[in-house]
């Protein structure tokens, strides 16, 4: 028989650290490409750094092409690391504290200066080896999870939409077969 | 440059409040132990979009630049798919995309760095290939 308690259960089950703080963080990310777009036009993108960076110090034709928009990539990276350090030193240290914020309990802590840090445990020859394919895949696919995934969806694009069921579902049978494997963390 | 820099504040802090900036909660969505992440691909992608239909309508040029607004729309070809499946090969191995892993160093994880490396190192070599073939396929039409 199907009580009342079925539906709170079954969203235990799928969303275990509850929503709130994935829903607002990506509220929040959206917005923060939306502050760029009206200010500049611009539907920015992550992974374009990685080339438009590297034209600073090789003369690859291909990366020529990125010359005029690698400064303010720069800048637009440099706020996502000083964005995510007002996070740690915030929310993440328990200075701030929010219904809508849950902590999660991966990783590993450290405290430094009074405020608390994050390390993750995830080995870094995967990190590294995943790096190297994340790096090929989104230059040559044209976009990651931002370009694509953020402003390409919102933007209706179809393009983007089935870039990122490929990324998606080939990245969701990859994770089950390393985890099949024994592979953790 | 400002605008861009707040811009990019906003947007590594929903990473790091969304913890997507953790690769182990990218890699347990992806292995079906926590759906989370979705209302943070969903969310973004609904504020986006609202602004993309709207903000078009209400004014003509960005302040900022003078350019026209317009959506991000990318040519289709067969590199999106073959693009696309090997960058989820390495999101799916290491839990990191390009924006996470830089909010990742920003949350205190040095261990990223590792990530980060191999990102360049991957977008440098698909530099040096297509760049070669880029210059094979201009020697071509010369000849």
């Amino acid at each position: 028989m199907i009580t009342e308690s079925t539906i709170p259960l079954l969203t235990a089950e799928l969303f275990p650290n509850g929503i709130s703080r994935y829903a607002v963080g990506g509220l929040l990310v959206g917005l923060g490409a939306v502050v760029i777009y009206v200010g500049t036009g611009i539907a920015a993108g992550a992974s374009t750094f990685l080339e438009s960076t590297l034209s600073y110090v090789s003369d690859q034709s291909r990366f020529q092409r990125y010359r005029s928009s690698r400064d303010w990539r720069i800048v637009f990276t440099l706020g996502i690391i000083m964005g995510a350090m007002v996070y740690a030193l915030t929310f993440q240290s328990g200075v701030l504290s929010s219904s809508l914020y849950q902590p999660g309990s991966t990783g590993e802590v450290f405290e430094l200066g009074g405020f608390t840090f994050w390390l993750t445990d995830v080995q870094p020859w995967r990190l590294f080896l995943g790096g190297i394919l994340v790096g090929i895949g989104t230059r040559i696919g044209k976009g990651c999870t931002s370009g694509h995934g953020v402003c390409g969806v919102g933007s209706a694009s179809k393009t983007s939409i089935v870039g990122v069921m490929t990324f998606l579902a080939v990245a969701i049978g990859t994770a089950q077969i390393v985890v099949a494997l024994g592979v953790s963390p | 440059m400002p605008l861009i820099f707040v811009g990019g504040l906003i947007f590594g802090f929903g990473l790091g409040f969304s913890h997507m900036a953790r690769p182990e909660v990218v890699l347990e969505f992806l292995q079906f132990t926590d759906f989370g992440l979705l209302f943070v691909m969903f969310g973004a992608a609904i504020v986006t979009g609202l602004a993309f239909a709207i903000v078009p309508r209400l004014r003509g040029r960005a302040p900022l630049t003078g350019d026209t607004y317009g959506r991000r729309l990318k040519s289709f070809d067969k590199n999106v798919l073959i693009g696309g499946s090997i960058f989820g090969v390495g999101w799916g191995l290491s839990g990191i995309c390009p924006g996470a892993a830089y909010a990742s160093l920003g949350i205190g994880n040095l261990t990223i760095l590792w990530a980060l490396a191999g990102m360049f190192v991957g977008a440098y070599l698909q530099g040096v290939w297509r760049s070669q073939q880029a210059s094979a396929a201009s020697m071509a039409n010369a000849d």
